[in-house]
């Protein structure tokens, strides 16, 4: 190649790289944020601005104390930075939700714009009118408040419950009280605490008895004002029988300073219900030199507490400067299963420790893990999970298979699997493979005429395919369009 | 719709300045080597459309070498000479611009690709190839048809299509496969490195009556091979013999079975 087309090629190369984040706007909406800082006050203002019973905020505050004896966990393989959270505002809302919009037509235009960018399915009419093929169910987060959530009528029809978490607290008390908190205790780690203290919205869902969610729920988590953080709470009940397939996904502006997300997910699934949880998790991942980026520290934890219960997590991670997240499994019912199918990748400066826990308590449980990690650029990426197997489980089961990809020179892998076990019922296995993408590979696309960056996209994708094939349709779609997205610049 | 079928026409005719000397390739004085290693030392070759060279030689002669430096190997490093493709200084391209030109390459050892499906990735190289020709893309029911036609054409399994790209293919099957390929990129100067090595006789009649469905009067073939058998089966229309970076000696198919019988000590003399 000539000198003068190797340059223009590098331009195009930067101004790609430079593009690559496509969700890095900033929504300017007039908005009500707390000033930064975190102490007791602000506890009781964020309870207070949202109107909570006493219970609520008594358990927030115990919360709080359970926080500040704690310390921020260096277990994993990560560099984290110092955070001070008293430069962080904990509380940020729309200044037009302060009466909270009763509908669409009350929401700010200009946040209905974002999710539009966002390619958020928000007008229920346009999915009616069948530009979406199949009904998906919203619920909006934007800094820390539920802005809207669709289809809450028909919805109800069935019985089954989906509303943000305030809303939730205010009309179905009771629930709330029964599972929060139930299987990640206040106290469970750094971030749960700090979540419990000071969270502010959420997605709750309720699906009663032997009913099967009429369409696929989804919650969208977007971060826009400066210097907040995002503490959402998410609870989903599948009573006995119930089935639901629930999607989040989350963006965030590109900013030079890093923000946090410290979110907490509870799922609790009774006697023969089914519970599919997925995320693509695209939150700003800094720039190519490292800087800026959310640091998001996630805990995920099902209870699969009735017999037969089932949960699946899938999630796709492909954002964040830091991602420190384990979604967990407890298989407490008989012949409950868990399943945990991951693709996280991190390109340029981002570190991702993620991978997850399957805690077999009951008679016949099983539990599949599959993880592909693809580290690019000068990342560092982890796959860290658990398997227990406890005194009771008999006939326990788990098969865990961990691949990593490596692009480039300058990335790591690493995987650190755990197993415990105390009952010799108990059938464990555990495949693991660390693989780059070879020259070989490369050329031979290439001689069929396929660019490098195409043949890397396909390399890494036919790598994920086991766990893509898990996503809902649209969600695939969308999963490899990110992965593209992200590897820009990642190859030569 | 006019300027389309005005840049068909011109892909599917003839390039006129070869169609005038008719010379496809022309490998001029060639020298590469691979880091410090020297290989090719001022080898020449003149392949005329439809023109079969079979490519015989001991090993590490610089047989495979000659292959890649065609197809652009980037470790294979060019130090002298020149090859002009059509008209084109082959050399100066990449390598998705040389498979786009024309120019394909049935590997000796066909890598695998995991998790991606052989129709998949035959389209996404086929519909590259047109991209860079400026046709427009093949949707998946005309490219369906194409396959039905050439699978059967080439005596394969269609589940083979179904599978990732050579995973878990039999030796024979990955050959096959390269031969499949072929037969729907449809280029004009196909090399096929090696491709009777690890080839039971069976398999190695089905590869040949593909590669020879495919002879043309418009498409050349250069056969890398160590034995003649497969040159029983693709009779080629000249044979070279490779020794030390250079073509020693070119002579027609009897030449090739002269070498079965003599073997390659000759040259040391």
């Amino acid at each position: 190649m000539s000198e003068l087309l190797k340059k223009q090629k590098n331009v195009e190369v930067h101004k790609r790289v430079n593009q690559s984040y496509k969700d890095g706007f900033v929504t300017d909406i007039e908005s009500d944020t707390f000033p930064p800082g975190l102490n007791e006050e602000v506890v009781r203002a964020i309870s207070a601005k949202k109107q909570e019973p006493q219970w609520l905020l008594d358990w927030r505050l115990k919360a709080y104390a359970k926080w500040l004896t704690m310390e921020l966990p260096d277990w994993a393989k990560l560099k984290i930075p110092e955070i001070d959270f008293n430069a962080i505002s904990y509380f940020s809302s729309p200044k037009s939700d302060e009466n909270a919009p009763k509908s669409l037509d009350e929401v700010d235009p200009k946040l209905l714009e974002t999710y539009a960018k966002l390619g958020v399915p928000l007008h229920e009419q346009e999915i009616l009118a069948g530009v979406k093929r199949t009904k998906v169910a919203v619920d909006v987060v934007f800094d820390s408040v539920s802005v809207t959530t669709t289809f809450k009528k028909e919805l109800k029809k069935v019985g089954v419950i989906f509303c943000s978490f305030s809303e939730a607290v205010k009309d179905h008390p009771d629930l709330v009280k029964q599972y929060l908190g139930k299987v990640v205790p206040i106290g469970d780690n750094y971030f749960s605490a700090l979540n419990a203290a000071v969270f502010s919205d959420g997605s709750f869902v309720y699906i009663p008895k032997n009913t099967r969610c009429p369409m696929e729920l989804s919650t969208y988590f977007r971060i826009n004002e400066m210097n907040t953080g995002q503490f959402e709470r998410t609870l989903i009940i599948a009573d006995d029988g119930a089935e639901v397939s629930y999607l989040e996904g989350c963006t965030a502006p590109m900013r030079d300073e890093n923000q946090l997300h410290a979110a907490v997910v509870e799922l609790f699934i009774l006697d023969n219900a089914k519970i599919k949880y997925s995320t693509v998790q695209n939150w700003y991942p800094g720039d190519e030199e490292g800087k800026g980026g959310i640091f998001n520290f996630v805990t995920k934890r099902a209870a699969c507490n009735g017999v037969n219960a089932k949960v699946s997590w899938t999630q796709v991670e492909t954002g964040s400067a830091i991602t420190w997240k384990y979604p967990s499994c407890i298989l407490r019912g008989d012949n409950s299963r868990g399943e945990f199918y991951s693709v996280a990748l991190t390109n340029n400066y981002q570190q991702a420790d993620t991978g997850t826990k399957m805690i077999h308590l009951g008679k016949n449980t099983k539990s599949t893990i599959i993880s592909k990690g693809i580290s690019a650029g000068k990342s560092h990426n982890t796959y860290r999970g658990l398997v227990r197997i406890s005194k009771k489980a008999e006939g326990a089961r788990n098969h865990t298979q961990c691949d990593s990809l490596l692009i480039g020179k300058n990335c790591g892998a690493h995987t650190f699997p755990y197993i415990e076990c105390s009952n010799s019922t108990a059938q464990l296995e555990h495949e693991a493979t660390t693989s780059k993408i070879s020259e070989d590979q490369l050329f031979y696309c290439k001689q069929r005429g396929i660019s490098e960056e195409d043949a890397t996209s396909m390399i890494v994708d036919g790598f994920c395919k086991e766990v893509f094939k898990e996503l809902p349709m649209e969600f695939a779609v969308e999963a490899k369009a990110l992965l593209d997205i992200s590897l820009e610049g990642a190859v030569g | 719709m006019n300027f389309k079928r005005c840049k068909l026409k011109r892909l599917d005719g003839q390039n006129p300045s070869y169609e005038k000397n008719k010379i496809m390739l022309k490998i001029n004085n060639i020298h590469a080597q691979v880091g410090d290693n020297k290989i090719l030392k001022g080898l020449n070759l003149q392949v005329k459309p439809g023109e079969v060279h079979a490519i015989m030689g001991p090993n590490g002669a610089g047989k495979s070498t000659l292959g890649n430096v065609l197809a652009g190997m980037e470790k294979v490093q060019v130090t002298e000479g020149s090859v002009d493709f059509l008209g084109k200084d082959l050399l100066e391209l990449e390598i998705e611009q040389r498979a786009s030109e024309g120019v394909f390459m049935a590997f000796q050892y066909p890598v695998e690709i995991p998790g991606v499906n052989n129709m998949y990735f035959l389209r996404a190289a086929l519909n590259a190839q047109r991209k860079y020709r400026g046709e427009s893309e093949m949707n998946s029911s005309v490219f369906l048809k194409l396959v039905r036609e050439k699978i059967k054409m080439m005596n394969m399994r269609d589940d083979l299509l179904r599978r990732p790209v050579n995973e878990g293919f039999s030796g024979g099957e990955k050959k096959r496969n390269e031969i499949f390929q072929m037969s729907i990129l449809e280029p004009k100067l196909a090399i096929l490195d090696e491709t009777d090595s690890g080839l039971d006789i069976d398999a190695l009649k089905i590869v040949a009556d593909g590669v020879n469905q495919l002879r043309n009067a418009d498409r050349s073939f250069i056969v890398i091979t160590h034995y003649q058998r497969l040159l029983d089966y693709i009779v080629p229309d000249f044979v070279h013999v490779l020794a030390d970076g250079k073509i020693v000696r070119t002579g027609d198919k009897s030449l090739a079975l002269e070498l079965e019988e003599t073997g390659y000590g000759w040259l040391d003399k």
